[in-house]
């Protein structure tokens, strides 16, 4: 089974796909192995988990490591700077912190 | 289509654009500078300059390089005249080369209003005898084409910068010398960079100036990744890296070099612009400018700047072509954008159509072809403060 036309898969090692437009919370996806739902707004160019990743596992992107899982990440969610993190120096963001502040 | 054009210099080394520079050598110097050329802001007239007054080898190298530059056919240089920037060795390069080239002392010509007004009067003469210059013919192998990203988001690395990669192993491939940046954003990436090297050894200096800029980063606390960055989806500075490492294509990396050194031939070079030594002047580009400065620096004609989030800058003395990676910002932003990248994304192109198009823009710039940027105005221009050792041994094997 082929995954959603609205996802790109960079490379067959990847564990995200990026989305090709953006896409709603709550969207029904096609991951190429199962379906799976959207957990949150997914905008242009973002990443949406291809499977269940594991905390402390590496996220895959152009077939290379860009960061590791900081906790249990779900098969359709939005992976971003809230489940992932840089190996080397950390990242800095405004929008997203404003955001998770509203959540927490 | 008619062949490329170009501004013979005495170096043998050809211009595509023909701007008198003029180059204030302090802050203090900047507003005379700006304002004598305001009249000529349609016509190549641009101010450049260095704000510090203490002394520093970089930024008098990178000043040389830039006033004797292709693209620059005249300078007037100013100084308030209390600044420790050797003034007159600048003026003796630029001299040394053929180009017309004056210095006016604000402190001695009387303040603010002489100094514009004798400025204007020189620029004027030598604006009348840069218009009257004569172009030769330029091969696309006489070329140096800079790349740098800016604004990037989860875009940048899908299309707009693996489409500048295109553009470049096709301009590599007709002779002509490329260059990619920014090793604070090779992080990641720099195991599978080095082994494009041409030797082992220039492999082992891409991966140490990789080295160095993650441990200048380190110390300063930030990467090289801007909170917009997040926004457009990138979630890591690793994840930005490999977006950006698209821009150097897929041509082996012919040798290192810092800013101010030009690539001896043609192929693809990497700009190592973090600085030596012990961290000293704060963040080694304190924006996407400063990175322009330094390729423009290398002699590079004009820059590919791929952006997602959507830059609207240009740059003084070379054109910059802004290739916009995100659909969403093109249609936001077209009439600052050359080339619409996001087609991409959105299936209306392939890479190869993209990178085609990137180059023949390329070459139309050498034709009499203007960029948006240049036709809006835009002359961004900046300098700071850093210092670098000399090249290592290795770092430009013969080809």
């Amino acid at each position: 089974m082929t995954h959603d036309p609205r996802l790109i898969l960079l490379d067959a090692r990847d564990n995200v796909f990026v989305a090709r437009t953006r896409l709603p919370a709550g969207e029904a996806i096609e991951t190429g192995t199962g379906a799976a739902t959207l957990d949150r707004d997914v905008p242009l160019a973002h990443k949406v988990a291809r499977r269940a990743i594991a905390p402390g596992e590496k996220i895959l992107k152009y077939g290379a490591p860009i960061g590791v899982a900081t906790i249990a990440i779900a098969a359709g969610s939005h992976v971003h700077v809230q489940n992932m993190k840089s190996d080397y120096t950390p990242t800095y963001h405004l929008e997203d912190e404003r955001k998770a502040g509203a959540t927490q | 289509m008619s062949g490329l054009k170009g501004y013979l210099r005495s170096d043998g080394r050809k211009g595509i654009r023909n701007v008198v520079a003029v180059a204030y050598l302090v802050e203090c110097a900047h507003h005379v500078a700006r304002e004598i050329a305001l009249p000529w802001r349609e016509n190549e007239v641009h101010a450049i300059g260095f704000p510090g007054c203490y002394p520093n080898p970089y930024a008098e190298r990178m000043m040389e390089q830039l006033c004797t530059h292709p693209n620059v056919g005249a300078v007037l240089l100013i100084s308030l005249g209390c600044e420790s920037f050797n003034k007159y060795a600048l003026e003796r390069v630029v001299r040394a080369t053929g180009r017309p080239v004056k210095t006016i002392v604000i402190q001695g010509t009387g303040g603010t209003r002489a100094s514009i007004k004798e400025g204007r009067a020189w620029v004027e003469e030598a604006r009348a005898l840069l218009d009257e210059t004569e172009t030769v013919p330029m091969a696309v192998s006489e070329l140096v084409i800079g790349t740098v990203c800016g604004g990037s988001d989860g875009t940048s690395g899908i299309t707009g910068n693996p489409a500048a990669g295109r553009a470049f192993d096709q301009l590599i491939a007709e002779g002509a010398a490329c260059i990619f940046e920014e090793t604070g954003e090779l992080i990641g990436c720099e195991h599978i960079m080095a082994a494009r090297a041409i030797t082992p050894e220039l492999g082992a200096e891409l991966e140490k100036s990789v080295a160095k800029a993650a441990r200048y980063y380190a110390t300063l606390g930030y990467g090289s990744f801007a909170a917009g960055n997040a926004e457009g989806g990138l979630s890591t500075i690793e994840e930005k890296s490999m977006g950006a490492y698209a821009k150097s294509g897929a041509s082996l990396i012919s040798g290192l070099i810092k800013p101010g050194d030009v690539p001896p031939h043609g192929g693809l070079y990497l700009l190592d612009v973090v600085p030596d030594g012990e961290v000293r002047f704060g963040f080694p580009n304190i924006n996407d400018n400063a990175e322009i400065a330094e390729l423009i620096a290398c002699g590079a004609h004009c820059v590919l700047f791929v952006t997602g989030r959507g830059s609207v800058v240009g740059s003084a003395i070379s054109p910059v072509v802004k290739i916009c990676a995100n659909p969403e910002t093109y249609r936001r932003m077209s009439d600052d954008m050359d080339v619409d990248a996001g087609r991409i994304l959105e299936g209306r192109a392939s890479l190869d159509e993209v990178g085609t198009e990137i180059r023949d823009l390329v070459v139309s710039l050498a034709q009499g072809a203007r960029t948006k940027s240049e036709e809006l105005g835009h002359q961004e221009f900046i300098l700071t403060y850093k210092s670098f050792e000399p090249l290592g041994p290795a770092c430009l094997p013969a080809a």
